[in-house]
């Protein structure tokens, strides 16, 4: 693939920021948008908006088939093996606490363990910290071994019958670290306990095999791979989610209802209440389509070049800590590091006067930037529209940061 | 470039790279430790109070350049100044940062620089973070010895 002909279909990228050129390095946050998704948005409101799954008339029946048709999308995508077990939600977080409220609260009590990991976002903490909170069960998690990967020794002491869910992020928001899920899947099947993989990070940019990875939930969001935000999902095992309760009760999640009690849909459609976000899941199918064309193995191949590349321009930088996996093969790309002892906010809007976007905060990852004795740190990531120069731009904006905030006394 | 020199005017970077009266304060009539958590900025703050004036103020703390250059000015401009006039400074710098155009007003001295904060609204928390701990620490204070 050929990144600086990609980037002419996103109209965004194509402007100046602070009288420079857009370099966009924030792709962890969210993704910007190709043209042929911002067109099918427009397309679909200009000419098949309807609502779905109730109206007989022609504009409903449209809808409906191109809505289905992304959730076949989302499957194939993900490999799947049916489209019954793909769930719209609105993001990853929703997906997760989904799975907190109609999995973990209905099986879970006293005594029962759910093991996460210090690296994951908040909302693979948070979620299970509430559902303990409401049954008794108890939130563990794998420490991180030399800043940079899962200590599976410390995971497999943690495993035991009383472990009923394990949660893992399949690529690190902040490290990049790709996680070994298939092994750690195996290891916590053989302990009895349900496996959710949160795939936010690694979905828009590697290729995704469910079966592959052995996990029993899959959580993805749409606005960091091409799509618009407000629309994720979850795939789950559908014996499992045939299983599950509902989460939200409402329209179309419910097969019959009289005053005193209901009846639930099949399967995806009981986790779907109310009206969904139908124009950004057609849309999450064509950014699908989008990606597919390009093909997933190469904007992968494409992101650890670039990778390797900006590790080598950042170890110039004097004075540069950088944080996770050092090679490329073995990590997202994301590249986290800090600047002496300037602090991450400083360099995010000094580079940002060179039009150099990146994040700089705690990520939503508080319990890793603890172990990583850091308040924060700046984060440049990387997506298949991002080229070299981006990365020249950004290491020389760096040199400024170094200079404006340098020599502390 | 414009707006990123008007943020880090070089008395901001000064009182950064060279922050006044760093450091613990020995006795001290209040002594408080806040942080901002979605950035991590940290600042503790010492005050020492004499017949109703702020005869000693000293602060530790680690974050941005923003949140430490404004509590290291705040420090230098409120010591020896009496408790209400500290309070009134206080809440004339909020009002600073919420966008009024306060920087002719004598009072708040070199503070002014810190104008082009109002710019960045997610900076102001950080400017605002010295500040705040010292309004607290005086109401504290104040409850104990009037209430």
């Amino acid at each position: 693939m050929d990144a600086r002909e990609v980037r002419k279909d996103f109209p965004i990228l194509d402007q100046e920021v602070n009288g420079k050129p857009l370099s966009y390095l924030d792709n962890a946050a969210t993704s910007q948008k190709p043209r042929q998704v911002i067109d099918e948005l427009k397309r679909f409101f200009e000419e098949d908006n309807a609502n779905v799954h109730r109206s007989v008339h022609t504009l409903g029946e449209r809808a409906t088939v191109l809505y289905e048709g992304a959730r076949a999308k989302v499957a194939e995508f993900i490999g799947a093996p049916s489209p019954r077990g793909i769930i719209f939600t609105k993001s990853a977080t929703e997906g997760l606490n989904l799975l907190a409220y109609a999995w973990a609260r209905h099986r879970l009590s006293e005594g029962d363990e759910i093991i996460t990991t210090e690296m994951e976002h908040h909302s693979n903490i948070v979620s299970w910290q509430l559902a303990c909170r409401d049954t008794g069960a108890t939130l563990r998690a794998i420490p991180v071994r030399d800043g940079a990967t899962l200590d599976l020794d410390a995971y497999e002491r943690m495993l035991s019958n009383r472990t009923r869910i394990v949660t893992v992020g399949h690529v690190s928001n902040v490290l990049g670290t790709i996680n070994p899920i298939a092994d750690i899947a195996e290891k916590a099947h053989d302990a009895g306990a349900i496996v959710v993989c949160d795939g936010a990070q690694a979905a828009p940019h590697l290729p995704v095999d469910v079966g592959a990875l052995g996990c029993d939930f899959y959580v993805g969001t749409g606005h960091k791979m091409c799509a618009p935000t407000g629309i994720g999902f979850l795939w789950g095992r559908e014996a499992l989610l045939e299983d599950m309760e509902p989460f939200h009760g409402g329209g179309d999640m419910i097969s019959d209802v009289w005053i005193d009690h209901s009846t639930w849909n099949e399967i995806p459609y009981k986790f779907e209440a109310g009206t969904p976000p139908v124009a950004d899941a057609i849309a999450l199918g064509t950014a699908i389509d989008y990606l597919n064309a390009i093909g997933m193995k190469a904007i992968r191949e494409h992101e650890i070049e670039l990778t390797r590349y900006a590790l080598e321009r950042l170890r110039e930088v004097p004075e540069i800590q950088i944080y996770g996996p050092t090679d490329p093969e073995l990590k997202g790309g994301v590249v986290s590091f800090n600047l002496g002892d300037i602090h991450a906010h400083d360099v995010g809007t000094i580079v940002d006067s060179w039009g150099v976007a990146i994040r700089a905060g705690h990520h939503c990852s508080k319990p890793l930037m603890r172990k990583l004795g850091i308040a924060a740190s700046a984060r440049a990531s990387f997506y298949l529209y991002n080229v070299e120069e981006e990365v020249d731009r950004l290491v020389e904006a760096l040199g400024d940061v170094t200079r404006l905030m340098g020599g502390r006394s | 470039m414009s707006g990123l020199d008007e943020l880090y005017k070089e008395v901001i970077l000064d009182h950064y790279r060279s922050p006044r009266n760093r450091g613990k304060l020995e006795p001290s009539d209040f002594d408080l430790h806040r942080d901002n958590p979605l950035c991590g900025d940290e600042v503790h703050l010492y005050g020492h109070i004499e017949d109703g004036k702020l005869v000693g103020v000293a602060f530790e703390g680690k974050g941005c350049s923003i949140s430490q250059a404004s509590t290291s000015m705040m420090t230098e401009r409120v010591k020896g100044v009496n408790l209400d006039n500290a309070e009134e400074l206080a809440h004339l710098f909020k009002r600073l940062m919420q966008g009024e155009s306060l920087a002719d007003d004598e009072r708040l001295g070199d503070l002014a620089a810190l104008q082009g904060v109002q710019k960045y609204p997610v900076r102001i928390k950080c400017a605002l973070l010295g500040w705040n701990t010292l309004l607290e620490g005086l109401k504290a204070y104040k409850e104990k010895h009037e209430g």
